[in-house]
This record gives structure tokens, C-alpha cells and sequence, in this order.
């Protein structure tokens, strides 16, 4: 059984106990300790079921490469799915909830699956549920929905909050082992600004649990030190609990700093992402102990060789009474040797190589350890838990020569660089066969802006792979980085590190050699998804060579771990398979992040009432006030309509539209465009941006004008007015301000750059309030300052001065037909004039309007409005614009491209009204029928819907769409299929509903 | 994740602080133009392995418009210059022959027609 | 006019750095060519600065202007002269080609205040915020999350912000949400 040893444990504070919940039940830890080495020291071997075949599993490593141990944890708007045990550290008051079972971990229906695994090879899901269609929906999917799925979603909006952080570096050191240390102090020492990252909330890496000696000292001592002297630079910022999640273009990196995760839920955020530019990245990464293959070899109790020992020396834990090492290289001895020295029981090693290790191997001689050389694991006894292995010869098929009982197994199948963020931007990887395995290709670096490596790799993630190497390595790669980037090392030799001499590791891809598919059936490559070196050889029988194909097929390293530990066990089967090499096989795409990071860290601090700006005017504070129903325009909050009390959203707007045509309605306009256009070029620059003239528009006087895109098609509109002789004001849409105005710069700066014109976007220095109704000039008149007549101030002019005292812009335009001022005032005095208009405004009723209220004023007049009846494919010849498309210009933009065929094609669908023969109001958007189908089975269309409205006006629906023939069709009854399958008809009418003469506006 | 060096205000901008704009040195065709020389100009780009000349514009900052010469392949940039010209620099284009021996503007040019 | 008022009224939030709306503040968009004299003379009668470096803001008292673009300067002013100033400028240069505009309302103000003034921005902005790539006298356009911004630093643990009047209150919720207290990063020493 796995239980707490009662020394040891360098990460615990034993004085502190933690109290924490698994599955229901309280279990107990100690400070220091993560979920799983708790877990394990509370016998919990059994920690959750696969994902396919519901095989019950235990631990398998101790750090992020942990494929079995995934928990639901936290709970409400903490909760979150997917965790790994090895790499979540216990608090008091942690939930956890182990996965993928039902009814409980113990008991697991799913687990028939397992018995029928025979039937469910690789593939089985492709070649099985692909006939009848309608049963994947109705048979398949709901069945395998239920019975598949790791973590649960969280049903809860996440009640933390993160933050991102620029950070330039000229050095980024990405792991916190001896290698990393020592590649910061170089660089630290050399002058550098560093960053250096460590994924665990500990420095030092595996060295210190290797027994490994640094210039004569354990390397403890040597870690402590360095560290010390790492925080005393200033040039150095040093963070743990802090992953390199990847590396990208131009010196760009991702750090992952999980800030709470080891507290009770906290203010302060709980993950903060690092976006990092780095001249350097040097990444010292380290390596992933390799599972082996064998029957059995997911059993909970089989454990990687190196996580068994950091289980003893980090956490004071022992997997098991009994642990038989498997191995084919030197370095498990170790954990044999640690195991022994903690008091348990090693029954033996098994050791693939015919002639076993060396130095060490005699060291566990010496202890009187049984060593087994040339021999395998046949298979492993136990289903809830190690109960034994069968041993037999690696040579042979797995003929039983003994059965030795134990509870637990360290197995290790050698070691593989962790070269994930080197090949995350482009680094190419060599195959070392005396290591049997990838490490990076020093004359294939990822490159910068300037063509050049920015990435290095140091220690064992380089595959150096004793402690000496990895200092001497370190030390070599950081300062070919650092001359790399300007800056001088100090040439100081490495530390020195004693180690023992190894023997050369031998590669071993099965267990035994020719093992029978029984057994190869029950040897798992890919623990998260249930892949066995079966599954594998079958894909490459089946024709799939390419590793990407069988990656796929077979699901393969597609975990939440990415294949962490199955990726070289896969790829060496895959090749023996093919009968490739290793290396013509290759290796799948290592992609970021190199472990899964939140979402929230993602998003960083766009959550909640920052999710993402939202643009409000100076009034928009009496809209919250007074009842105003908001409706988002580009990133504008714009009323919709003012609710009173007790009044529907259709009454208020209904009684909007009333008011403001019979006595005097406010509209918050201050959204529209407002970019002032001077210099002697900028006539000839509007005539270039409209399709109308400007130019020869008078100072004093407005326009209404339209801007189309290069391509011909209408992009925006607004009124022009003329400030002087050689400044423009030209309004936009409410959405169009920042992009037109962008479309002019870009056009100035890259077009006619020899113009003499300057642009400014001057939207947000005014407040402006359109004035509306028979009674605008009468309160305009009460507030006085300013002659408001027909004759100072007419139709389509404008004049600057004081009104009540306010600074003043009036522009006499209308959007309604009605009688209208749109009054620009400083924005700071928004709020103070809005406020003047609506008291000497109350003797005559008015009132305030929102969009909906102008939408149907303008649509009673026959009035386009951008994004209604333009859609991106309309020209302004479509909407009867003709008038406003000069034809004494050379050019304009847009005129080309209205000149193609298309454009000019007399069957191209036109503007007009309207009007249901029953009153109704006619639905959004919807499309009129005309005979016949086309070659999809359809109706054939002849005309659609761009807006429509009920007018309380006029007591009845009024519409405009655009219609084949339209305008030479008037009286036509046409029909529009709705939604609930009836039809209504429409009769073509002229699209101006209501003063047809426009005598209201003129007066 | 792009740094370019934005040669009027002398930032070397984060992507987050540019807009793409496509490809540079495409002239301008308009009314008189035959309707396959307006087509190529309005919707006809190239994309090609290797040296490319792209528009941008440094919009989180001063707003101008700028070109730069950057390999699509290994994201290598050459340099930047100013917007307001026909023709990249000939230091530039020396740079870039350098670097990508063979290479010539006027073959770039080639390929967009 | 007594009657005006800024976008959030002097708000302030006390995390780890305070963050103030600093109320109306003057200011004007100038385009121009700065080559020309009679552009530099204005702009040195009306802020009593010299024009500034590219990326840098030279102030003097109430006043000051700030490098923009190649052809823009921000100035800086009391918020009741900027008309005044506007005219004055526009006066200067009438010979000149330019555009002068009073942007003041246009803009809201910011002021972030504190030892983790540099780090709370670099939460928001893509830019070195490190007292030696950014130090007094720098002045910065830039993103602020999603929106538009500039800054620059008056003292050592301060900085001024501005952006557009529409998103203040979602600006002071970035720097609020940033400056929380426990949120320190402690990059810079």
C-alpha cells in the first residue's frame, strides 16, 4: 500500500497539517504536499477511470506529464475541470473530484467497455458509426456523449479574475532546474535583464532528488545559493509556479503564473499570463521519463521510475512496501537505491539490457538487491492495485519464469527531452539513437525578425543527460546566447558535478520482444486514451504511415497531456511497424501551449464590466436615470427608446414617435461622425470621397452626401458642412466615425500624399442634440441667443454662436422631415444643455427618443439608413441615389467600379416601399417569391426586406426593400413567405410614406 | 506575434499595435481603365513564398501608414519605410538580395502581374 | 463656463497605486509641418515649450505639448483657454497650411499614482515600461486593452493618461481592476 514514510519529505512543512475533501471524503495532508503525493500517502492508489475502456487508474508521475490523475476541482465559480493531481498543491479546504466514472470510482458501469475492448480497436468509432445516417444522431452520439468526457464544464461564470503583463527581457530562461539556474546567474552575472520561469512553486529541478553533487556539495546546497544569489541581482526577476507556455515569432513568449492556485480562493487574481519579448529565450526545460511497454502497464501502482523516488525524497511518500524496478538504463537503479534507503523492500530489478548497468548497478548489488539482467516484465498481476509481476526473458515471448508479488512498479524506459517550446516556433529536432531519443538541432533554430536562432536549449533538455554535462552545457549555451545579443559573458568555467559512470541505455520498445497480441493488447501507449501498441501496429497495417495520420486514427498523444509521455513510445512502434527508422517517421508538431492554461488567463482582465469598452456620450448618464432601453451601435450604448413606468418597450416608442412629429422630440445624436477635413486640397479630396460635390458647396451651407468603397459599393453617409474656405465638416454614421475617418487617412497618406489636407476625428469633442418637431424653433427661440428663423438659420444651413448661453453649433438638417436642429455643444456641457432643453421644452411636451423612434421618422420619409438598406453589396444606383452621384466629376471612388457590368445590370434589385395589404407590419428581412424553383429545389426570389416598421403615424406597417424591376412595378402586389409558413402581400409603393413634399422640414 | 519597427515614430510596435493592410505597390486604376486592368488592381493579390512587400499601418499608435518587406516563410523582416513612395529604397532592396541571393525587385513585380 | 464637466467628475480609486480622473484639462490637436518656423514660434508662444522630440512631451507649468505623429502635436492648456488658444494658433498660422481644434471634451484624463504606477500600464499596454526604456520626458501612444491611449510620465511613480471621453469609465475600471491591491507584480526594482 502507498503511505506517508515517517521522515523525509523535502517539500513538507510537517508542523502544518492541511485538511482537504476527496471524492466526499476529508483526508488529511501536510503543507507542501500536491494532491497527489497526499493522495498517495492516504492509500488513495486508485485516482480514475480512462477515457475509452474505463480501466481503472492510479499515479503515474509527478509532475505536469500525469496522464490519470485529471479532478474536478474547487466548486461554484471556482470550479474548474481537468486538473492534474501531481501539479495541484493542497490546501485546507481543497475539493477534489476524481472523473470519467459513474455511479463511483470504485464501481464504474463504463467499464464494460474494457471487457469488450477486443471489439473497439483503433478506428472503432470511424468504422462503426458511420451507417444509417440518422442513427449517429439519434443512437450514436447520445450514448457515447453519456458514457465519454473527462472533466465536467463548469456551470458557473468563473468568479476570479486574471491579468496580463508586458514584460521585455533581454534573456527569458524557461525552467528553474540546475540548468536554468545556472543559464540565469550567466546571464544575471553578465549583465543581462533576465526572466526566469519555473513551472513548480520549487527550484532546482531533479537534481537534488538524484543525489546529484555540485563543486563538492549536495546539490540542495548548491540550488539554495544560487537562488540567494539570484534574487540578490537586481537585473534578475525570478518567478515559480510560472510555466513557459510557449514560444512564438520575434522573440515572443507566454509565461503561465498560477498565483493562487495553491491558496483558498483569494482577491487577488488567480493567474496572471506573462507575455514576454525576449532578444534570447533559453529553455531548460529537462525530460519526461519514458513509460515501458508492457501487459499491464496502466495497473494503478505502476509508477515512473524517477516519480516514485520524487515521491520519497520530495514528499516523504512510498507507492509501495514492495516496488520492483523495471528498467532499461542506469539512472532507475537509483530509485531502487533511495527506496532501500527509506527502508522499503526492493524485490528486484529487471533490467532489459543483457549485461545490466554499472557503477550503480553494483551500488544495488551491494545493498543486497536481486538485479535480473536480460529479463521483462511479462505481465502485471492486479486490477485495482499492483499485486505482483510475471517475469520472463526480453528475448523471448513472455514464457512465466517466476512471479515475484509486490505493490508497486517503477518502470523506466529512459528519458525524453522536454524540446517542446523549441519546436513551438519552427526548431527542428535530431534523433539521438544512443538515447534514443529527439533532442534539438542546434543548426535548426527557430528564427527572428533578423533571421537569426532566438531560441537555445541547455541541460538535459539538450540532451546532456548527467548533471555534469548539464552545467557544462548550460554554461555553453548562455554564452554563445548572450554574445548572440550584444552582451559579454564571463568566461568562468562550470561548476563541477561527481557522478557516477552509466552504462549506455538500450532501447526497448516492447515487453518482451515478441510479445503475443494478448499481451501487446493489454500494453498501453497513451494512457489518457486508451491506446495499446496493438492499437498502433493495426493503423500501420491499415496504411497509415504518416504519424499525423495515425495520430488521428488512433487518437494518440490527442489528450490533454499531448502525448507527454506516449509520443516516442507511439513513434517507435509505428516505425518497427512500417519497418522505417525512427527519424524517417518523424515526430508530430508540437503546438503551445506545452501544458493547458486557462481560459481566463487567456482573456486576462477582459471579464465582466471590462469584457471589452463600451462607448457612452455625455448623456448617456440621464439614459440611466430615465428609463433608457439600450441597444448596442458599434460600441456605442445607444437608447433604443425611454421607458416611463409601466410602459412596454413598443408603447415608448410608440409614443416617442407620436410626440416628437406633433410637438418636439430630443435625440442623443452625439455618436454621428464628426471629422473636420482642411487644407487648399480638401475640396478636391471630398470630391474624390463622395460620390456628390463638395467642393463647390458654400461656406455656411450643409449636404447631404455618400461615400462609397473603391469596389462601388455604399459604405456610409452624412451631412457635409462647410466651416470656411477651406475646412469641411463631414458627419458619418454613428459606427462609421473611427472607420472613415480611417479610410480618408489611409487614403491621404497612401494615395495622394502630395495633397495638401489635414484630418481630424473630432466625434467625442461635442455633444450633439438633434431638436425635432413642429415646436423646435419655439424652444430653441426660449433659450435664446441665437436667430433661429427660416430666414437667419434655413434649411440645409448652419450657424456657430450662443444659445442659452451655451457655445453652439446649430446645423439646420433633418433625418425626420419634420422641422429639426441638430445642436453641437462642448461635450462637458452635454449634460448641462440637455438638461436647459428639456425645461423650457416641458410646456411643450417634450420628448426625449431613442433609435427605434428615428429608424421609423426616417423610414416614414423614405430616408435610407446604412447597414439596413446597404448590406456591402449595394450601390447607390440601387437605392434611386442617381441625384446624388455626380456627373461633372472625372472620378470619385467608386465610380470604376459602378461601371462594370455587374453594376450596371438593369435586373439588379431596386428600392421601394413597401405597404401590406393587410396593415401588418411586414417581417425583417424576409424575401418575396416569384415563380419557379432554381437548381437547389428553392423558391426563386424576386426582392427582399431592408426595413420595416409599425408607424403609429399612420396606424399601419410601412416598409422598403429592394425589388426586381422594382420602381417600374408600382401598385404590384408581391408575396413574402413568413417564417410560421403563411404568406403576407405587400403592394410596391413609393418608399416616402409621409409628407411627401416635405413641406413639414422647410417651414 | 510581429514586431515592426514603425519608421515614423521609431517604435518597434507589437502586432497588437498594427493593422495589416496586404500588398504594397499596387497602383492605382480607375474610370478610363479596361475592365481586366481594374479587376487585377481591385481583387487580384499575390502571396508568395518568401520576400513580400505589405502595407501597414501603426493604428494603436501614430496612425501612419508604412510598408515593410518581410519573408512569409520564416517571418524574417527586412525593413520598413515609408508608405509615400513607388519603390522600396535601394539600400533595402540590396539588403534583401543579400540576404536572399538571387532575388530582385523587378522579379517581385513580375509575379504581380 | 461653470456649468461644464468632465467624463467621471474627479472619480478615484485607492488600490495599490490611486487612480484619478483628473477633470477637465485643455487640449488641442495641432497638424502642421514642424519644419516650419512660424509653427514652431506658435507653438512656443502658447505653451512656452520648444517642440518636442519624436515620442517625448516637453511642459511647462499648465501647459506643455506632446509629440503625436510626424505631423500632429497634442498642446496642452488650461481647459477655459483652449478657444482662446485655438484662435490665437490659428491666428499664428493663417498663412500656413495646418489644422488647429479644441479636442479637450474629446478626452479624458488619468492620473496613476504610486510605486506600481509603471507595472499597473504594463498590465494593459505592449510597451517596455521599464524605467530605462521609459523614463520622464517619453510620451506614449499606445493601446490600453482594447482601447486607444497615451501617457506619459510626470515624476518617477506617476503617470497621466488620456483617452477617449466615451470609454473613461472603462478605462478606470482597467486601472482599478489592475491597481487592485494584491494584484502586484513587482517586475521592476
Amino acid at each position: 500500500m502507498s503511505t506517508r514514510l515517517a521522515t523525509g519529505g523535502r517539500h513538507l512543512d510537517r508542523a502544518t497539517s492541511v485538511s482537504f475533501d476527496f471524492n466526499g471524503r476529508k483526508l488529511k495532508g501536510f503543507k507542501g504536499d500536491t494532491l497527489a503525493s497526499a493522495l498517495l500517502s492516504n492509500d488513495q492508489m486508485l485516482v480514475g477511470r480512462s477515457f475509452k475502456y474505463h480501466r481503472p487508474r492510479g499515479i503515474v508521475a509527478a509532475g505536469p506529464e500525469e496522464p490519470n490523475a485529471l479532478m474536478n476541482l474547487g466548486q461554484n465559480g471556482h470550479f474548474e475541470p481537468n486538473a492534474r493531481a501531481t501539479t495541484t498543491e493542497i490546501f485546507d479546504g481543497l475539493t477534489a473530484q476524481s472523473q470519467n466514472h459513474w455511479p463511483s470510482l470504485d464501481y464504474d458501469v463504463g467499464v464494460v467497455n474494457s471487457y469488450a475492448s477486443r471489439f473497439m480497436p483503433a478506428g472503432f468509432y470511424y468504422k462503426t458509426f458511420m451507417y444509417p445516417a440518422p442513427a449517429w444522431k439519434h443512437v450514436f452520439e447520445p450514448f457515447i456523449r453519456k458514457a465519454a468526457g473527462l472533466g465536467k464544464a463548469p456551470k458557473e461564470r468563473d468568479a476570479d479574475t486574471y491579468e496580463h503583463f508586458y514584460a521585455f527581457v533581454d534573456v527569458l530562461v524557461v525552467g528553474g532546474g540546475v540548468a536554468g539556474l545556472l543559464a540565469a546567474e550567466r546571464a544575471g552575472k553578465a549583465g543581462a535583464k533576465v526572466l526566469l520561469l519555473e513551472q513548480s512553486a520549487h527550484w532546482g529541478g531533479r537534481a537534488p532528488v538524484d543525489g546529484a553533487e555540485i563543486e563538492g556539495r549536495p546539490a540542495d546546497a548548491w540550488v539554495t545559493d544560487t537562488v540567494d544569489a539570484l534574487e540578490n541581482m537586481d537585473n534578475v526577476t525570478m518567478r515559480n509556479r510560472c510555466m513557459g507556455a510557449g514560444v512564438y515569432d520575434h522573440g515572443y513568449a507566454l509565461g503561465y503564473e498560477r498565483l493562487t492556485d495553491h491558496l483558498a480562493p483569494q482577491a487577488a487574481p488567480r493567474h496572471r499570463l506573462w507575455r514576454i519579448r525576449a532578444k534570447h529565450i533559453i529553455t531548460a526545460t529537462g525530460a519526461i521519463e519514458r513509460p515501458l511497454s508492457f501487459a499491464g502497464n496502466d495497473v494503478p501502482g505502476v509508477m515512473l521510475a524517477g516519480s516514485v523516488r520524487d515521491y520519497v525524497v520530495n514528499y516523504g511518500t512510498s507507492v509501495g512496501d514492495r516496488t520492483v524496478v523495471v528498467t532499461n538504463n542506469d539512472d532507475a537503479y537509483r530509485t531502487a537505491l533511495i527506496l532501500k534507503d527509506a527502508g522499503l523492500d526492493v524485490p528486484c530489478i529487471i533490467d532489459a539490457r543483457p549485461h545490466g548497468g554499472g557503477a550503480l548497478m553494483e551500488d544495488a548489488k551491494a545493498e543486497g538487491i536481486r538485479v535480473e539482467t536480460g529479463k521483462a516484465i511479462a505481465k502485471v498481476k492486479g486490477g485495482k492495485r499492483v499485486e505482483g509481476v510475471a517475469l520472463c526473458a526480453q528475448a523471448g515471448e513472455g514464457a512465466i519464469l517466476e512471479e515475484i508479488p509486490c505493490d508497486a512498479v517503477a518502470m523506466s524506459g529512459g528519458w525524453s527531452p522536454v524540446v517542446h517550446l523549441w519546436s513551438h516556433c519552427g526548431g527542428k529536432l535530431i534523433w539521438d539513437d544512443a538515447q534514443a531519443h529527439f533532442r534539438p538541432d542546434p543548426a535548426k533554430a527557430p528564427t527572428g525578425a533578423d533571421g537569426q536562432g532566438f531560441v537555445s536549449v541547455v541541460g538535459i533538455a539538450n540532451g546532456a543527460m548527467s548533471t555534469g554535462d548539464c552545467l557544462t552545457d548550460a554554461v555553453k549555451g548562455t554564452n554563445a546566447a548572450l554574445q548572440g545579443i550584444g552582451i559579454s559573458p564571463k568566461r568562468t568555467a562550470a561548476p563541477q558535478a561527481t557522478e557516477e559512470p552509466e552504462n549506455p541505455m538500450a532501447a526497448v520498445w516492447k515487453m518482451p520482444q515478441g510479445a503475443s497480441y494478448k499481451l501487446r493488447s493489454k500494453m498501453f501507449l497513451d494512457y489518457q486514451n486508451d491506446v495499446k501498441v496493438s492499437d498502433v501496429q493495426l493503423a500501420a497495417q491499415e496504411g497509415f504511415e504518416s504519424v499525423e495520420h495515425t495520430k488521428r486514427y488512433t487518437t494518440l498523444g490527442m489528450a490533454t497531456d499531448q502525448g507527454k509521455l506516449s509520443n516516442i513510445n507511439g513513434l517507435a512502434i509505428l516505425a518497427d511497424s512500417l519497418n522505417a527508422k525512427i527519424p524517417k517517421v518523424g515526430t508530430t508538431t508540437f503546438r503551445p501551449p506545452y501544458h493547458p492554461i486557462s481560459m481566463g488567463a487567456i482573456a486576462g482582465e477582459a471579464s465582466r464590466e471590462i469584457f471589452q469598452p463600451i462607448d457612452k456620450t455625455p448623456l448617456h448618464q440621464w439614459g440611466e436615470e430615465n428609463g433608457a432601453y439600450w441597444e448596442p451601435v458599434g460600441h456605442w450604448r445607444r437608447a433604443y427608446c425611454y421607458q416611463r413606468d409601466g410602459e412596454s418597450v413598443e408603447q415608448a416608442v410608440n409614443r416617442e414617435v407620436k410626440a416628437t412629429r406633433e410637438s418636439l422630440g430630443l435625440l442623443d445624436a452625439s455618436t454621428l461622425g464628426k471629422i473636420i477635413v482642411k487644407g487648399p486640397d480638401a475640396g478636391k479630396f471630398l470630391d474624390m470621397m463622395y460620390t456628390n460635390m463638395m467642393s463647390n458647396l458654400k461656406p455656411g451651407k450643409c449636404r447631404y452626401g455618400l461615400m462609397c468603397s473603391e469596389n462601388g459599393f455604399l459604405s456610409d453617409d452624412g451631412v457635409v458642412a462647410r466651416m470656411d474656405d477651406d475646412t469641411w465638416l463631414c458627419h458619418t454614421t454613428t459606427g462609421g466615425a473611427a472607420r472613415i475617418h480611417a479610410h480618408m487617412e489611409e487614403w491621404l497618406q497612401t494615395e495622394w500624399w502630395d495633397w495638401k489636407v489635414y484630418t481630424a476625428n473630432l466625434t467625442e469633442q461635442y455633444a450633439q442634440i438633434a431638436v425635432v418637431g413642429p415646436n423646435a424653433r419655439k424652444v430653441l427661440e426660449k433659450l435664446g441667443g441665437m436667430d433661429v428663423s427660416k430666414d437667419a438659420l434655413g434649411f440645409m444651413e448652419w450657424k456657430e454662436g450662443k444659445i442659452g448661453g451655451f457655445d453652439a453649433r446649430a446645423f439646420r438638417i433633418s433625418f425626420s422631415g419634420e422641422l429639426s436642429y441638430e445642436i453641437a455643444v462642448p461635450a462637458s456641457q452635454g449634460r448641462a444643455f440637455w438638461d436647459a432643453l428639456l425645461a423650457v421644452g416641458e410646456e411643450f411636451n417634450v420628448t426625449p427618443y431613442g433609435t427605434e423612434c428615428l429608424h421609423i421618422l426616417r423610414a416614414e420619409k423614405g430616408f435610407i439608413m446604412i447597414g439596413d438598406e446597404t448590406d456591402g453589396t449595394v450601390i447607390p444606383q440601387d437605392l434611386g441615389l442617381h441625384w446624388a452621384l455626380s456627373k461633372k466629376k472625372d472620378d470619385y471612388l467608386g465610380k470604376r467600379a459602378q461601371q462594370r457590368d455587374h453594376m450596371t445590370d438593369p435586373n439588379r434589385w431596386k428600392l421601394v416601399g413597401l405597404e401590406t395589404v393587410d396593415g401588418s407590419v411586414l417581417p425583417d428581412g424576409a424575401y418575396a417569391v416569384a415563380d419557379g424553383t432554381n437548381e437547389n429545389g428553392q423558391r426563386e426570389t424576386q426582392g427582399r426586406v431592408t426595413s420595416t416598421y409599425y408607424s403609429a403615424n399612420l396606424g399601419k406597417g410601412i416598409a422598403m426593400g429592394l425589388v426586381l424591376n422594382g420602381p417600374d412595378r408600382m401598385g404590384e402586389v408581391i408575396t413574402f413567405p413568413k417564417v410560421d409558413g403563411t404568406e403576407v402581400q405587400a403592394r410596391i409603393c413609393d418608399p416616402v410614406f409621409y409628407d411627401k413634399d416635405g413641406e413639414k422640414q422647410n417651414v | 506575434m510581429l514586431i515592426l519597427h514603425c519608421p515614423y515614430c521609431g517604435v518597434d510596435a507589437d502586432e497588437t499595435e498594427l493593422a495589416a493592410g496586404g500588398q504594397a505597390h499596387i497602383k492605382r486604376e480607375t474610370v478610363g481603365s479596361s475592365d481586366g486592368d481594374f479587376e487585377e488592381y481591385m481583387f487580384m493579390r499575390q502571396n508568395p513564398r518568401g520576400v513580400h512587400f505589405e502595407r501597414w499601418r501603426h493604428v494603436n499608435g501614430c496612425g501612419k501608414w508604412f510598408h515593410a518587406a518581410r519573408c512569409t516563410t520564416t517571418l524574417e523582416v527586412f525593413g520598413t519605410y515609408s508608405a509615400q513612395t513607388l519603390r522600396p529604397p535601394q539600400d533595402l532592396l540590396t539588403h534583401i538580395t543579400g540576404k536572399r541571393p538571387g532575388w530582385s525587385f523587378s522579379q517581385w513585380l513580375e509575379t504581380l502581374s | 463656463m461653470s456649468n461644464a464637466v468632465s467624463a467621471l467628475q474627479g472619480k478615484s480609486f485607492e488600490g495599490y497605486v490611486t487612480v484619478t480622473e483628473m477633470g477637465l484639462r485643455g487640449m488641442l490637436t495641432l497638424r502642421g509641418d514642424f519644419g516650419s518656423t512660424v509653427l514652431t514660434r506658435a507653438v512656443n508662444e502658447i505653451t512656452h515649450c520648444d517642440l518636442p522630440a519624436v515620442n517625448t512631451c516637453t511642459t511647462r507649468h499648465d501647459r506643455g505639448v506632446a509629440w503625436m505623429s510626424p505631423d500632429e502635436l497634442l498642446i496642452l492648456c488650461p481647459h477655459g483657454e483652449a478657444d482662446g488658444d485655438v484662435a490665437k494658433l490659428a491666428d499664428a498660422l493663417r498663412d500656413e497650411h495646418f489644422l488647429v481644434a479644441n479636442v479637450s471634451d474629446a478626452r479624458a484624463a488619468f492620473q496613476v499614482k504610486g510605486e506600481g504606477a509603471r507595472e499597473v500600464i504594463a498590465k494593459l499596454a505592449p510597451v517596455d515600461m521599464s524605467p530605462e526604456a521609459f523614463a520622464q520626458g517619453h510620451f506614449r501612444r499606445t493601446r490600453l486593452a482594447q482601447t486607444p491611449a497615451a501617457f506619459w510620465m510626470p515624476d518617477t511613480d506617476t503617470v497621466e493618461l488620456i483617452c477617449f471621453r466615451s470609454v473613461a469609465d472603462y478605462v478606470f475600471d482597467l486601472l482599478k481592476r489592475a491597481g487592485t491591491e494584491g494584484a502586484e507584480v513587482n517586475f521592476y526594482r
